[in-house]
Order: structure tokens, then C-alpha cells, then sequence
């Protein structure tokens, strides 16, 4: 098979955009915390507890609806105390995320051992995943229709939260406050907002969104919660939102970018490249594109400077 | 002054207790609400690594490795950055180490001392890329270090299963290492060894270096206020790169040591995360050089408790990874127990005036 005609086909740019979707979520929740002048480091634990808590929640309560609900709960519980030892205890933002991801990792294991017995998936429960939707008449124009019809409802709903968070960051007055606040905390306190308050609030919709990115790896993407699913695609989605320059619109192009890198990776295992080499493709694309990021930003700075 | 740091002093070490006490108690508490069978899960997960002088070697075995991390993460830490590079420094070393254990062919001693360096200049190349990157071009050395961990560990495992791997096992594992190069077990009935020894000399070497050397006065000084340092005229940017590649040699020495010592093949299919549980003990021991292999044996003194319930109760040792990052929170928390901090110098403030305004009184009497 030709690589290069496969990466041309529907079904590349079909999985190409299966595989954006948790990276989208989760940089958009970073960009909101970023916005606020909050580094969350804790994406990652934050997805993979509310994958697994999404998962649990659906076999327990026997509907997605409750699914949905658990694994929203769990990544809110999870920015919550994140933000209450960030901002009120005043932790260092990297050793508190470091503490997250540190938590989530053996949490998710333990839990998942006392739910099933086991501890490397969830596949022997019955757990619910979010449907694929079809879109009529959409669904029908041959090419555009394959790529576009018959994704994740998470999704869509990943493609709508650019708009949405677009809207809450440049139109509300709560995005102001929040931009404000990271962009100035002194001068946003002199002037009457309270600091921590509006940060706590980015986090916690940070957390919103990263937790539905977390959920889409155990309920759409596979049918199954699996032990550390999430592979670094919460940091990912971090030097996704930055090199994005923590813009709605930038974390998705930089999402794209690096999804293609993760999908090209499940592609080439067909090639006779050592898969290792394969498997690291993601991982070594977001650090040549966040060096070529910041060697552009350094070369706009030096120009700015002679001006 | 010197009552503030007596104050200090005192905070600290309470809130460190307390810290080790909510620690514990969290422990009692998963343990009742998960187990069936709670009394003898909590007993062995406490009092069962001191059972036997094997399983108390098994603390000090699981602190070992965890040292040379911790040293690494100080020194990284302390120079002001956030780089995570530590686990892939730690995991590259093993893979360096066993590459020399496997390929050279030197006289015993020689071999390992030969072997270990080697790992120590992986671990140094590894840690040096996140540091250029920061240095040339500004490049977020969080975010490269974490990505270069990953990257670490599937070239560590694409290097064993193409070029050292042992074609009779069914699961990856890489040739035996020539018995020249391994480090002797220095206490009989456990398997102690040779690295042990090195790690805690790397603790006092690490203290001499910080805190006794022109260097180390500059790294610190970076570390608490870049721009002050950079006013002063240090070369921030070559501290900040050395830091990072001392650092990642004592990962990659660490690493060595643990595999030569430990073991006598490569087994790993992943990285077994020693980097970041060098954080939690290097904010356990304050960041002190010579408090590490203490808040390492205390990490390790957790493991192999958590190892041991696990195999006799139906409680998952995972619980440990939980325990480590609610201390990690809790150690990191600045405002935990600040007001009290605050009262106590104000007091203290308030009886030394008091003291000095009766001397006034009986100089002016007199």
C-alpha cells in the first residue's frame, strides 16, 4: 500500500480527526486556564481519572447520562482540588499538576482493580460509549460526507467547544475578567476582580472540558477504559494550547497538527520501520513543532526589538 | 534572626509530621474502606517491612534508586526549572549501562565502573537537549522534557529488542550482563548493593556542590531570582544548562547503578517512573541534599509496605501511588500552616522588644 495515497484517502482524514478530538478537548480546557494565567499541568491525570470514572459511571448507572455525569464529576473534583492547593494554598501550578498525574495513575489502577478485578482494562464491564451520529443530506455528498458524517457525538461537540470557548473568551464579560486576571493579576485586583475566585472558575471549566477529552479516549475512541490510555496526550494538548497561543482557534490548527503525527503513527506500523520508532512519532512531532514555534516567536521578538 | 530560624525550623518539621501522619492515616483509612479484611492489610502494610533484614533491604533497595532521581530533581529544581527530564535521564542510563554491560569486555570493577559513566553521559546528552532548546530558543522545558521521556522509552526498548535482545525468552528481555559487570551485594541476606553507597555519597557530593562551591552558590542564587542573577552578572543561561546536564548524569549513574545492581537483564517494557517519584522525595527532604536518603527510605519504606499487603490482602499496591501524590500536594502546599508560622515570629519579634525595652529601663536606672 502507498503511504503517501493512503494519507490522501477519506479514511485517513476520517481517523485523523477520530484521533484530534481528546487532544482538541483537553487543549481547549488548557487555553481557558492559560488564558487565565494558570499553567494546568494536570491535564493528563485529570483525562485519564474521567475516562475511567466516565466508564464506571455508565455500567453503574446503567445509562451514558450517568456515565457523562461521573466522568464530569470526577475531572471537576479533580481541578477543584488542583485549584484549592493551587490558589488557596498556594502550591507551586507544576508540582500540583505533577501530584495530579502522580494520584491519577495509581487511582485509576486501584479502582479499576476493586471494579473488576483486574488491573489492566474495563473489559469485562458492559460499559455504554457516546453514539456516531450520521448527518442527513451531509451524509450523502460522496468524499465530504465520509469525512465529515458518522463521527463521535464528543466529536462534534469538540468542534462546537472551539466556537463556544471562542465566544466565552472574547464576548462574555466572565472571558474578559479571565483574560484580565492572566494577563495582569495585579492590575485586575486593583481594580476590584477577585483574583482567585475567576481563576478557580477557569479551572474548573478547564477541567469540564479535559474531563469530556478523557471520557471520548474510554467511551468512543475505544468502547473500554484501558490503564494509562491517556499516553501523554494531556501533555500534548499543553504544547498543543501554547504553541496555539492559548487561542480557541490556534489550539485546534495545533491539535490538527499533532493528531496528524498520532494518526500517521497508526498508519506506518504497516511499513518495515521498527515500530518504536513509529510509536515515539507523536511525541518527537510536538517537540520539533513547539521548537520551530518558539524559534518564529524568538526571530518576531528580535525583529520587534530593532524596530 | 536566629530565633526566625529556630521558628522555621519548628514549622517545618511540623508540618512534615503532620504531613507523614495524614500520610498514614490515609493509608488506614483506604485500607478500611476497600479491604475486607482490613486488620491484617494494615498490619502488614506497616509493620510487615520490617518483619525480616531481607525485607528491611528491600527498603533500601527500592530508596536506592529513588536517590539518585531526587538529586537530580533538586539540582533541576533548584536552578529554577521545570524539567521533568529526570525519568528519561534515569531510564536512558539503564539503557546505556546495559549496552556497555553487555558489549565490552573489561576486567571486574573496571566493567562496572566503565558501564555506570556510560549511563551517566546518556543521562547527560538526554537532559542536554531540553536545556539547549531553553537556552537557544526559549522552548518550555516542561513540556520537551515530558514528550522526550517518552521518546526515551521506546528507543530504550527499540535498543534491546533489536540489538540486545535474548531470542529464547518469550517476553522482552535483553541478554545476560557479563558477571564483571555487576556491583557486589554488600550486606549478606538482602541484596544491598554497590549503589547503594554511591547514592549516598552523591548526597554529600551533591551538599558539597550546592552549597560549598562558587558554582553551586551561582546555581542557587538562579534558581531563587533569575533576574537578580542576571543583574549580577552570573551566566544564568550556562548555569541553567549545566544544572540540568549534572543533573541528568546523576539520573543516568542512578539508573546504571539500580540496573547493574539490581538486576542481570533488561526487563523493562516501560519507564518505571522513578523520575517522578524523585520529586515527592526530593520536596520531602526540602530539597536538602542530606535529607534524601532519609525521605527516600521513608518512599521506600511505603512501596515495599504496599508491595507486601498486596501479595497477602486484597488491597492493590497502587494505593502507594495515591499516598504519594496527596503528599505531594500537601508538601508543596506554602500556605499550609502559614498563619501559624506568622504568629509565632510575631511573638517572638514582640518578646524580643519587650526584652530590649526592660534592658533600656535598667540602663536608665542604673
Amino acid at each position: 500500500m502507498n503511504i503517501l495515497t493512503y494519507i490522501c484517502s477519506a479514511d485517513f482524514i476520517y481517523m485523523w480527526i477520530r484521533v484530534a478530538t481528546p487532544i482538541l478537548l483537553a487543549a481547549l480546557g488548557s487555553v481557558v486556564c492559560s488564558k487565565a494565567g494558570v499553567v494546568n499541568l494536570g491535564l493528563e491525570g485529570t483525562m485519564l481519572i474521567s475516562a475511567l470514572f466516565g466508564v464506571l459511571g455508565s455500567v453503574y448507572g446503567n445509562s451514558l447520562f450517568w456515565g457523562l455525569l461521573a466522568g464530569l464529576a470526577a475531572a471537576i473534583i479533580v481541578s477543584a482540588i488542583f485549584a484549592y492547593f493551587h490558589l488557596i494554598l498556594q502550591a507551586n501550578n507544576v508540582l500540583c499538576g505533577t501530584a495530579v498525574n502522580t494520584m491519577a495513575t495509581g487511582l485509576t489502577v486501584f479502582v479499576l482493580q476493586i471494579a473488576t478485578g483486574e488491573k489492566g482494562n474495563s473489559s469485562s464491564l458492559k460499559s455504554f460509549a457516546f453514539p456516531n451520529i450520521e448527518i442527513p443530506l451531509i451524509k450523502e455528498i460522496p468524499l465530504i460526507g465520509e469525512v465529515i458524517s458518522g463521527h463521535n457525538a464528543l466529536t462534534y461537540v469538540a468542534l462546537l467547544m472551539v466556537f463556544l470557548i471562542y465566544m466565552l473568551m472574547y464576548k462574555t464579560p466572565l472571558g474578559l475578567r479571565m483574560r484580565a486576571v492572566g494577563e495582569n493579576p495585579d492590575a485586575a485586583s486593583s481594580v476590584g476582580q477577585n483574583v482567585i475566585k475567576i481563576r478557580f472558575i477557569a479551572i474548573l471549566i478547564c477541567g469540564a472540558l479535559t474531563g469530556l477529552g478523557g471520557m471520548y479516549l474510554s467511551m468512543g475512541y475505544l468502547s473500554m477504559f484501558v490503564r494509562d490510555m491517556t499516553a501523554g496526550r494531556g501533555f500534548i494538548a499543553l504544547a498543543a494550547c501554547s504553541m496555539g497561543q492559548a487561542t480557541p482557534i490556534g489550539a485546534l490548527v495545533s491539535s490538527m497538527i499533532f493528531a496528524f503525527f498520532d494518526g500517521l503513527s497508526n498508519i506506518l506500523q504497516v511499513l518495515k520501520i521498527p515500530s518504536e520508532f513509529v510509536q515515539m512519532l507523536p511525541y518527537l512531532a510536538t517537540i520539533v513543532g513547539l521548537t520551530v514555534y518558539s524559534i518564529q516567536q524568538s526571530i518576531r521578538m528580535k525583529q520587534r526589538m530593532k524596530k | 534572626m536566629n530565633s526566625n530560624k529556630k521558628i522555621h525550623l519548628l514549622v517545618d518539621s511540623v508540618k512534615m509530621a503532620l504531613i507523614i501522619a495524614i500520610a498514614c492515616g490515609l493509608v488506614s483509612v483506604i485500607v478500611f474502606t476497600v479491604s475486607e479484611d482490613p486488620g491484617p492489610a494494615i498490619y502488614s502494610f506497616f509493620v510487615g517491612p520490617f518483619t525480616s533484614l531481607r525485607r528491611i533491604g528491600n527498603i533500601v533497595e527500592a530508596a536506592s534508586p529513588l536517590v539518585f532521581t531526587a538529586l537530580a530533581v533538586i539540582i533541576i529544581f533548584g536552578s529554577g526549572q521545570f524539567s521533568m527530564i529526570a525519568e528519561g535521564a534515569f531510564f536512558i542510563g539503564i539503557t546505556g549501562t546495559m549496552a556497555a554491560a553487555i558489549a565490552l569486555d573489561l576486567p571486574a570493577g573496571i566493567h562496572s565502573v566503565v558501564a555506570i559513566l556510560f549511563g551517566g553521559l546518556c543521562g547527560a546528552l538526554v537532559a542536554l537537549i531540553p536545556a539547549l532548546l531553553k537556552m537557544k530558543w526559549s522552548v518550555s522545558e516542561l513540556v520537551t522534557s515530558i514528550m522526550l521521556n517518552y521518546v526515551v522509552q521506546f528507543f530504550a526498548i527499540y535498543t534491546v529488542s533489536y540489538h540486545f535482545r535474548e531470542v529464547t525468552s518469550s517476553s522482552l528481555a535483553s541478554l545476560a550482563f557479563k558477571e564483571t559487570s555487576t556491583l557486589p551485594v554488600i550486606l549478606d541476606g538482602t541484596r544491598i548493593h554497590g549503589g547503594v553507597v554511591l547514592g549516598l555519597a552523591f548526597c554529600v557530593l551533591v551538599w558539597f556542590f550546592l552549597y560549598r562551591t562558587p558554582f553551586g552558590t551561582k546555581l542557587r542564587i538562579t534558581g531563587d531570582n533569575p533576574l537578580f542573577a542576571r543583574y549580577a552578572g552570573l551566566g544564568v543561561t550556562g548555569v541553567m544548562v549545566a544544572a540540568q546536564v549534572i543533573a541528568g548524569a546523576i539520573a543516568g549513574i542512578g539508573g546504571g547503578a539500580e540496573l547493574l545492581g539490581m538486576y542481570n537483564r533488561f526487563k523493562w517494557t516501560s519507564t518505571p517512573g522513578y523520575g517522578w517519584t524523585g520529586i515527592v522525595v526530593a520536596l520531602l527532604a526540602r530539597s536538602n541534599p542530606l535529607l534524601v536518603p532519609f525521605a527516600a527510605a521513608f518512599i521506600g519504606y511505603l512501596n515495599v509496605g504496599a508491595d507486601i499487603m498486596a501479595r497477602s490482602s486484597d488491597v492493590g499496591r497502587e494505593m502507594v501511588d495515591i499516598i504519594q501524590g496527596v503528599m505531594m500536594f500537601l508538601i508543596a502546599a506554602d500556605a499550609l500552616l502559614r498563619g501559624w508560622k506568622q504568629r509565632l515570629i510575631v511573638k517572638a519579634a514582640q518578646a524580643e522588644e519587650q526584652e530590649k525595652a526592660g534592658e533600656d529601663v535598667k540602663e536608665v536606672q542604673a
